[in-house]
């Protein structure tokens, strides 16, 4: 297999002297830095701390649903861990995934800027993430909370004793360093582009940074104000959510869902912007049809605003309504198909290799055109009925959000691990950790399509006994995926010490992250780049490379 | 097969001979709903070969060894169009049909029979009209179309019946009704599928469908004696309706027999139409349901009446024909006040 990876000659490489990481020694200069790459790899670490929380609670799920008993732990303790799950899972690593690591780091660079907008505000929503992530810690050690991630109404305010308040407030604070990323991404890329990088010369990465961002910024304040709500309803019993005081818990239901459908779109559009970035780099193609690409992130976003309703289809709301709500939901589902087959259409004619990132975005492509596919089973209101709070449910969303962003977060921490440490990680064990994923990650989910369809409910502690073969394989399946996402982990470290010298284009890619020294310097670029080519115009690359060589020959 | 361990042969026996991906269909609607699960299977499986089809294709044909220079390709606006269309187009058919099978299950027939059902944790409590009280199992007669109104008395719940196909929320503050007709004999899972608490898992229970001769047995078999509008017969005379919806000329509220499936002109100038739903609300805040020509005087029963007897009101006044009744309890009351509280007192068989 041949490769597009060019390293620096190994014996006399040598990681710049200057860069973001050397700048400043210290624990001080990191948490009180105002450096958005150093802010990207402060968000990685608490990223990867609460993945790894959450992680382990997806192995206490299915260990739990091995046998049809809850013979494992009580009920009780099982529905702490799936909301404890959900909560981490979504708040605490989807959300701030891909764009306060990887878009917080390469955004300013990507368009040509020395940091982003607000450098203390991006600091400050890394402390309020911390603050909200250390509230849900507490919440757990102290007892737990058993609402699932929904907080659903009645259930929540009146019917439970756990930390539904600690909770809450967590990630009411949470959110707000969401805000703050996704108003600081909308600024940035507004007033701090470099001359000449039109809004069409923009990497689709920052396209899709830019459409989830606007999802944060407005859609976040109404779980913000959702949340309160619910605080407010328990502690001192408002009556908002409750039929009793003339209130509606149907309410409860279109507020969380307005934010919360939104929300998987904020998850997974950075993640399609990573995937374009990469097929792009490893076809050495132009992305095809780039406009159809960056709109389409800008439909889904508005689009995404307007399905909410798809989720209550079966809660007694108007028929009608939900004629309208169907049909918004299968208009969202043509920008995400005509992504992929843009995709596929940018490997026609290229020159293709298989790197790590690679293997990923195929991995993505496939899981999430499943993903998104049975979607579609969801919005057609008919079958959404039979098949909604079922295991179907829970395996397209983890199709979507595990086999869709999870799989473009690994690509995309790939792609750029060399221009965040220097080093490269090893290539073959991370191949293997691709694929593995890949293998565990079907065998996990697979079978919960089947279990949906067989109308086992989610959120069961204990289920009949004749769901119990495809549990089993669920359960093994996740073992296999463990493997794959502990791997990554230890080579990734390894690679810190030991990976070999990358240099500044170890891909031969075409963004402007890519033309400066990796790890880059604390202001990015020494001068501020002109801009003149288009996005992925390998030939401006060629043409670069050529004049470097003879001004130094 | 020594060295296969046995656990594992179990597991493997067990997949061979329970594989299903698909619930029985035992309703009128289930088939329809299963022909399109299978032509969006069938349309996802199409799409996702495609996908996976170019992607390995372009993979083998271009990979760097046998194409080492790159084409640049800027687009072609008219695979996109067509990369958008079909899709949409598909994604239409889906919808139109989804919409057809949604209305189909949610638009209950006139004719169906009507059962209650109240969801609470962790259990769901039927009520027949003939008085049979059920938990966490339903018993329908086959080929007969069965109209359900739920409702919640906590939390949320939801009455899941995969083997039909349908599944309902049960909502606390408000009815909502389901519908289905089963078409074949036998016992189904009934799940509660809305997580709704510690016992959730365990709020789960089955649908008999029976032979429409077994289930007139079952029905004689199980009845307490009182049918749900006699309890409501009585319900109405314990909280004192008589003394205000009594139908006579003076009577200060308005006449309730027959007042079901028609059309009031409320105080506010609004019209509605009477169903189970506004019966309810009536009764719990009634303030907001003044029929005009009323004074706002009633009181509200709010946190006075439990759901089952509010449905036990709301069948007695469905079945309302006439004040013939009421008018005698009224002139009892009035001749011997005393001996009327006393038998409510005993409330023998009143579900308040």
């Amino acid at each position: 297999m041949s490769s597009i990876v060019s390293l620096p000659d190994q014996t006399t490489a040598r990681i710049p002297k200057k860069n973001y990481i050397s700048n400043e020694n210290g624990i001080l200069s990191w948490l009180l830095t105002g450096d958005h790459k150093r802010i990207a790899i402060l968000y990685l670490i608490s990223i990867t701390f609460f993945f790894f929380i959450g992680g382990a609670l997806a192995g206490l799920i299915r260990l739990e649903l091995l046998t049809p008993q809850s013979d494992l732990m009580a009920a009780d303790t099982y529905n702490k861990v799936f909301s404890m799950h959900g909560i981490i899972m979504i708040f605490l690593f989807l959300v701030p995934s891909v764009p306060a690591t990887l878009g917080n780091f390469l955004i300013p660079i990507m368009i040509g800027a020395k940091d982003l907008a607000f450098p203390k505000i991006n600091l400050l929503s890394w402390y309020l993430y911390l603050v909200g992530g250390s509230m849900t810690l507490w919440a757990m050690i102290s007892g737990g909370v058993d609402t699932g991630w929904t907080f659903t109404v009645p259930l929540s305010t009146h019917y439970l004793n756990t930390n539904v308040v600690t909770t809450g407030l967590a990630i009411f604070v949470a959110g707000f360093a969401s805000i703050f990323t996704g108003l600081n991404f909308i600024v940035t890329i507004h007033r701090m582009r470099a001359p000449g990088m039109t809004w069409f010369k923009l990497p689709l990465f920052v396209w899709s940074n830019y459409a989830a961002s606007i999802l944060m910024v407005l859609g976040t304040p109404v779980l913000a104000i959702t949340l309160v709500l619910v605080v407010l309803e328990r502690t001192i019993g408002i009556g908002v959510f409750d039929p009793s005081k003339g209130g509606d818990p149907i309410l409860f239901q279109h507020l969380f869902w307005f934010y919360s459908h939104p929300a998987v779109y904020i998850m997974i559009l950075p993640g399609m912007g990573v995937i374009s970035e990469i097929i792009s780099t490893f076809s050495r193609k132009r992305v095809f049809g780039y406009s159809a690409v960056a709109f389409s992130s800008v439909a889904i976003a508005v689009f995404g605003f307007f399905v909410w309703e798809h989720h209550m289809f079966i809660m007694g709301v108007s028929n009608y309504s939900t004629l309208i709500f169907s049909l918004l939901t299968m208009l969202v589902a043509v920008p995400s198909a005509i992504k992929i087959f843009n995709w596929a259409f940018t490997l026609y004619k290229g020159s293709i290799t298989f790197e790590t990132p690679m293997l990923y975005a195929f991995g993505f492509m496939g899981l999430f055109t499943i993903g998104g596919l049975t979607g579609v089973y969801l919005g057609s209101s008919g079958t959404d009925i039979h098949l909604t709070e079922t295991y179907f449910i829970v395996a397209h969303f983890h199709f979507v959000m595990v086999g869709g962003m999870l799989m473009a977060f690994l690509a995309g921490i790939h792609f750029w691990w060399p221009k965040m440490t220097g080093r490269m990680y090893p290539e073959k064990i991370s191949q293997l950790a691709a694929v593995v994923t890949f293998i565990g990650f079907n065998f996990t989910f697979f079978p919960q399509f089947l279990l949906g369809m067989l109308g086992m409910p989610r959120r069961y502690a204990a289920y009949p006994p004749e769901f119990q073969v495809l549990n089993v394989f669920s359960t093994a399946g996740a073992t296999i995926l463990g493997v794959g996402y502990l791997l990554p982990m230890i080579y990734l470290v390894w690679s810190l010490k030991y990976g070999k010298i990358a240099g500044a284009n170890p891909w031969q890619a075409t963004g402007l992250e890519w033309q400066i020294q990796s790890p880059p310097l604390t202001e990015n670029f020494i001068e501020i780049p002109v801009v003149t080519q288009e996005a992925y115009d390998y030939e401006w690359l060629d043409r670069q490379k050529e004049r470097e060589v003879t001004q130094v020959g | 097969m020594d060295h296969i361990s046995p656990v594992i042969w179990q597991f493997l026996v067990k997949w061979l001979t329970n594989f299903a991906v698909i619930p029985p269909e035992a309703s009128k609607v289930a088939p329809q709903v299963d022909a399109l699960l299978l032509f969006m299977t069938l349309v996802s499986l199409v799409g996702l070969v495609l996908v996976v089809l170019l992607v390995v294709t372009f993979s083998v044909l271009y990979r760097r060894e046998r194409n080492p220079v790159a084409t640049q390709i800027e687009g072609s606006t008219l695979l996109e169009a067509t990369w958008t269309i079909i899709p949409l187009g598909l994604f239409l058919v889906m919808f139109v049909w989804g919409s057809v099978l949604y209305f189909r299950i949610y638009t209950p027939p006139p004719n169906a029979m009507q059962m209650y059902v109240v969801g609470k944790q962790w259990m769901w409590k039927v009520e027949h009209p003939g008085g049979q009280h059920e938990i966490n199992s339903l018993h329908v007669p086959v080929n007969k179309p069965v109209e359900l109104t739920l409702i919640s008395q906590d939390v949320f719940h939801s009455f899941s019946l995969p083997a039909f196909r349908v599944k309902r929320e049960a909502i606390p503050g408000r009815y909502t009704t389901v519908w289905f007709e089963a078409t074949r004999e036998g016992t189904y899972h009934l799940f509660c599928s809305q997580y709704c608490g510690t016992a959730h898992s365990a709020m789960i229970g089955q649908v008999v469908v029976m032979s429409q001769d077994d289930y007139k047995k079952w029905l004689a078999s199980s009845t307490s004696g009182v049918s749900l509008a006699q309890n409501g017969e009585r319900l109405f005379a314990s909280l004192s309706c008589t003394a205000c919806h009594n139908g006579t000329p003076t009577a200060r509220g308005p006449n309730l027999a027959g007042v079901y499936g028609s059309t009031l002109t409320l105080a506010n100038g609004q019209k509605v139409t009477v169903d189970d739903e506004y019966l309810r609300q009536a009764i719990l805040n009634p303030s907001a349901h003044i029929t005009q020509g009323y004074a706002p005087i009633m009181p509200t029963y709010q946190g006075q009446i439990s759901e089952e007897g509010l449905f036990s009101l709301v069948e007695y006044i469905k079945n309302l024909n006439s004040n013939y009744r009421i008018q005698q309890t009224t002139t009892t009351t009035e001749l011997a006040p005393a001996a009327t509280a006393a038998a409510v007192g005993t409330k023998g068989m009143v579900k308040p």
